[in-house]
């Protein structure tokens, strides 16, 4: 068993443009569709706005903006991963949201040097699934505008 | 597990302790002033008696030694065996001192100060045998030992200095014996000297470390880290004082039937929301319910975090005469409204600066008795402490009566420091001079004292202040005194705002800020809006005003051309400099629950936090100063040079801020504008009778009504329809409330009063030429005695 906890890691996924990401399930603590954001001036591109969660003040980031990615299509509404990230609660506006899968932590790759370097921070590495590769993404350095 | 609740036994005692003490403390100075009953006597016996007990118990040889001899003493105080007298009151001030020492290490270390305070010991033991009190050269041992205490006292008041002295008896510890590296010994040294209620400890402390080593992380952590070493002392120095509440059983209690109700409550709405045909009145009235309950949890739940400023001031008596002697000088301490009461963080954040700006108050303001004989005064200075609500903010006065601050002395004391330059100082009013008090870095104290003078102060003071949303003040004449006005709000998580709309968007303005509100339409808004080259201004009573916008400030959108909608200006007050805020729409004051931004916002200065609203949106709160910041509103140079002459000439004059209306015919009268509490609408309906009297129902309680136009002479009916809403002026002075029914409020004006007295009949004090026209003002309490003598 022991054996098996160490080598399996769960993520919860989702869509961001063409990209499949994760984040360790640990660190969610729920997903829901996007609701009335607002909208704060002068912030940081990437910050979508603030949600109240259950009286409790978010701040949802972007993570198409966040990921140099274009910009989502006015049809498509959003939907939010809200995780735990050591400085505080924070939503992360996706595209959509997949499953909570296991993977085999011997799948796990690193990102090659040629990644972009405003991203090479946000993607820890890949783990490769059959079909495609699964974006690891570091929650705490995504929620992270200062860097 | 016992070692948990020895741990809970140490705090409990501290608790106590520091609360007992206080107590102590404050009247063994009505002793020494020669005030002492039987009452009293026995309830200072009782504090040592059960410090001594307690520290028994627990093992601390050391205070129950010194208490022991103290409670000796005491109890021929108590007994009449032995009367009161200035020496005694001084010995048993240092037994307090004494006992704080240890105390104040256990806080910081777990374990008693190395002090064996053997001088104390034989202090007491000599005046019980009743050999001190009788002789000069006693007398002058104790006014040493005075000084001695008082350097001790200062040093437990400010707490930069108690954090290097807990640090150092830490250190010197250290050097006596090698404990603190091995927490385990120590923890056995202290244990045995008990009186066998703690055994347990002593078996388990070195077979679980971690436990061991948990009561006393200061003397694990201070020595390890040198330099560091102060650190965790703080913590625990806010530990014993800071960690509890005392919260009246009542008032627990009616929280305890709150939450009942609010549980039956949330039980009937979970069945409305799963019953098909849920009626919409017995949701609205379940919805009803729980407003009330909630708010009423809410001001009970704000009651327990309130706490009557007294417990801070409560320590000043003795810091004052402990201050007083060590200077030479005689001060007596007057305090007003210590029941004020405060949200407790509030009152922890100004205990510092209270402290300070009370040790300034008699090192540099408060002088000499003999100065003082030759300056006509009293050889005793007066330093009085007010405390007052007033709108939502609690106000706090630090009076002196002593030279007053010398502005000569601030002006070449700062421009040796550089703090400005010659020719701004050429330029500064006198009000802005001594204002320069609160500058970083200065200090005019010809000597550096014990007490003050080292240049870090006032500009702490202030800052600590304005970091809990305050402000302060000083006033001060020469030869006359000083005087330092505190503004603080009451609680810093609920505050009035109010919520402006832009852009679609909502924002919130803390009202503490708020000066007033203009709207112009049209034609007025377009010429109302100027120009000084690309600057927007608008005339308020004949100053320019800087306008800025909030769109622009917040890259919202393009401001509408001039004249296309209405102008809405909110007049705010950032520092000591004015400006309008134009936003597209005012919509309502509320309270609005303060709700910290998260980290990736924080560095935006615009926003003091966010809030949600009613309909469970959210909203920014916008940061007056740094919008003002963002504007250039208020720039170093400018803020200083733009208000000098304004300030200046308001120094000068009788310039007064008067509320004019019109009533009972007439069409200007005016009243002072801080008589006026608010100004309210009040329906017809609304007025019911109470006696023969007119009254409405004003915040829960009777608002009792007059009408101007019954009461001035030669008044004639009022011209308003009488179905419209009345205007009410919401009189209040000293604990009377009333409202003064008028016909309109016309304006808000500040101006120069040169009231002419008695030309107006009864009921009008005088007029005066204001805005260029005659206005009568009204004496309010002749149209109360009035209003009296007709129902």
């Amino acid at each position: 068993m022991a054996e098996a906890a160490a080598s399996v890691r769960q993520y919860c996924t989702f869509e961001v443009d063409s990209l499949f990401l994760g984040i360790d399930v640990l660190h969610v603590q729920e997903v829901m569709k996007s609701r009335d954001l607002a909208p704060v001036p002068l912030a940081h591109d990437a910050v979508q706005g603030l949600l109240n969660l259950r009286g409790q003040i978010v701040t949802a980031i972007d993570l198409r903006r966040r990921l140099d990615l274009p910009p989502r299509p006015e049809n498509r509404p959003p939907m939010l991963v809200v995780a735990r990230t050591e400085g505080a609660v924070v939503a992360f506006l996706v595209d959509a949201i997949g499953d909570v899968i296991d993977v085999a932590e011997d799948t796990f790759e690193p990102p090659p040097d040629t990644i972009r370097t405003t991203v090479r921070d946000l993607i820890v590495g890949v783990h490769k699934l059959p079909k495609r590769l699964l974006h690891v993404l570091d929650a705490e350095h995504a929620a992270d505008l200062a860097r | 597990m016992s070692s948990d609740l020895h741990q809970q036994f140490v705090r409990d005692m501290l608790t106590e302790s520091f609360e007992g003490l206080d107590r102590y403390d404050q009247s063994i100075l009505r002793i020494e002033q020669g005030q002492s009953d039987r009452e009293m006597l026995n309830d200072i016996f009782r504090v040592i008696h059960s410090l001594k007990g307690t520290a028994g118990c627990l093992g601390f040889q050391r205070i129950q030694r010194v208490a022991h001899v103290g409670e000796n003493l005491l109890d021929l105080l108590r007994s009449g065996a032995l009367p009161p007298s200035p020496a005694i009151a001084e010995g048993l001030l240092r037994l307090s001192d004494a006992l704080r020492l240890h105390l104040d290490s256990i806080d910081a270390t777990g374990a008693e100060s190395d002090a064996d305070q053997a001088d104390v010991i034989e202090l007491l033991q000599a005046l019980k045998d009743g050999k001190a009190p009788l002789k000069r050269p006693a007398r002058v041992e104790a006014e040493t030992a005075v000084v001695a205490s008082a350097s001790t006292s200062t040093a437990d008041v400010a707490p930069p200095t108690v954090r290097d002295s807990a640090g150092s008896w830490g250190l010197s510890e250290d050097t006596a014996a090698p404990q603190p590296a091995t927490p385990a010994p120590e923890e056995t040294a202290v244990v045995p000297g008990s009186w066998g209620l703690f055994d347990e400890p002593v078996v388990a402390a070195p077979a679980t470390p971690a436990v061991a080593t948990e009561p006393i992380p200061a003397s694990t952590t201070a020595p390890s880290s040198g330099v560091e070493g102060s650190a965790p002392a703080v913590a625990a120095a806010l530990s014993a004082a800071g960690s509890t509440v005392r919260v009246d059983v009542d008032l627990l209690d009616r929280l305890m039937n709150l939450v009942g109700e609010l549980v039956l409550t949330r039980n009937q709405l979970v069945q409305l929301a799963q019953s098909k045909k849920a009626r919409s009145e017995s949701v609205t009235e379940v919805s009803q319910r729980l407003n009330l309950i909630t708010s009423e949890l809410q001001e009970g739940m704000m009651k327990t975090r309130m706490q009557p400023i007294g417990t801070v001031w409560g320590k000043f008596p003795r810091i004052v005469r402990d201050i007083a002697h060590s200077l030479g000088k005689q001060v007596r301490l007057e305090t007003f409204g210590s029941e004020t009461e405060l949200d407790r963080t509030i009152i922890e954040a100004i205990r510092d600066p209270l402290t300070h700006i009370v040790r300034n108050s008699i090192d540099h303001g408060i002088e000499s008795p003999e100065k003082r004989v030759v300056a006509g005064k009293p050889p005793e200075g007066t330093l009085m402490m007010r405390a007052y609500h007033e709108g939502g903010q609690v106000n706090i006065e630090i009076v002196d009566d002593g030279g007053g601050i010398a502005v000569d002395k601030v002006r070449q004391r700062a421009l040796e420091r550089g703090l400005i330059k010659p020719d701004e100082a050429a330029r500064m009013s006198e009000r802005e001079l001594t204002a320069l008090i609160f500058a970083p870095g200065f200090s005019t104290a010809e000597t550096v004292t014990d007490v003050s003078g080292r240049g870090v102060g006032m500009d702490v003071v202030r800052t600590n202040i304005e970091k809990i949303g305050g402000s302060v003040d000083v006033q001060s004449t020469r030869g006359q005194g000083t005087s330092l006005k505190i503004k603080i709000p009451l609680t810093l998580a609920i505050i009035p705002a109010l919520v402006v709309r832009t852009a679609g968007q909502r924002f919130a303005i803390p009202q503490a800020n708020l000066l007033e509100l203009v709207r112009l339409d049209g034609a007025a808004a377009r010429d109302a809006l100027e120009h000084v080259y690309d600057a927007p201004v608008f005339r308020l009573r004949g100053h320019l005003l800087p306008l800025v916008f909030l769109r622009r400030e917040l890259t919202l959108g393009q401001v509408p051309p001039a004249g296309t909608a209405a102008l809405n200006i909110v007049v705010l007050q950032a520092d000591s400099r004015q400006f309008g805020l134009v936003v597209d729409g005012v919509c309502d004051t509320e309270e609005i629950v303060v709700k910290p931004l998260s980290k990736q916002l924080k560095s935006i200065p615009v926003y003091a936090g966010a809030t949600i609203m009613g309909d469970g949106k959210v909203a920014l709160i916008l940061d007056v100063y740094g919008l003002a910041q963002r504007a250039q509103v208020v720039s170093e140079n400018r803020a200083s040079a733009g208000t000098a002459a304004t300030d200046d000439a308001a120094s000068r004059r009788d310039v007064r801020q008067l509320l004019l209306f019109s009533a009972a015919g007439r069409d200007r009268l005016a009243l002072p504008l801080d008589a006026a509490a608010r100004l309210e609408e009040f329906l017809p309906d609304a007025i019911e009778r109470s006696g023969t009297r007119e009254a409405v129902q004003y915040r829960g309680r009777i608002l009792p009504l007059v009408r101007l136009s019954r009461l001035l002479p030669g008044a004639q009916a009022s011209p308003r329809p009488a179905a419209d809403a009345l205007q009410v002026i919401v009189y209040q002075q000293a604990d009377r409330t009333v409202g003064l029914v008028v016909d309109e409020i016309r304006d808000i004006v500040e101006d120069e009063v040169d009231l002419q007295v008695g030309s107006s009949g009864p009921g009008i004090l005088g007029s005066a030429v204001i805005q260029g026209r005659i206005t009568d003002l009204l004496d309010v309490p002749a149209i109360l005695r009035a209003a009296d003598r007709a129902a």
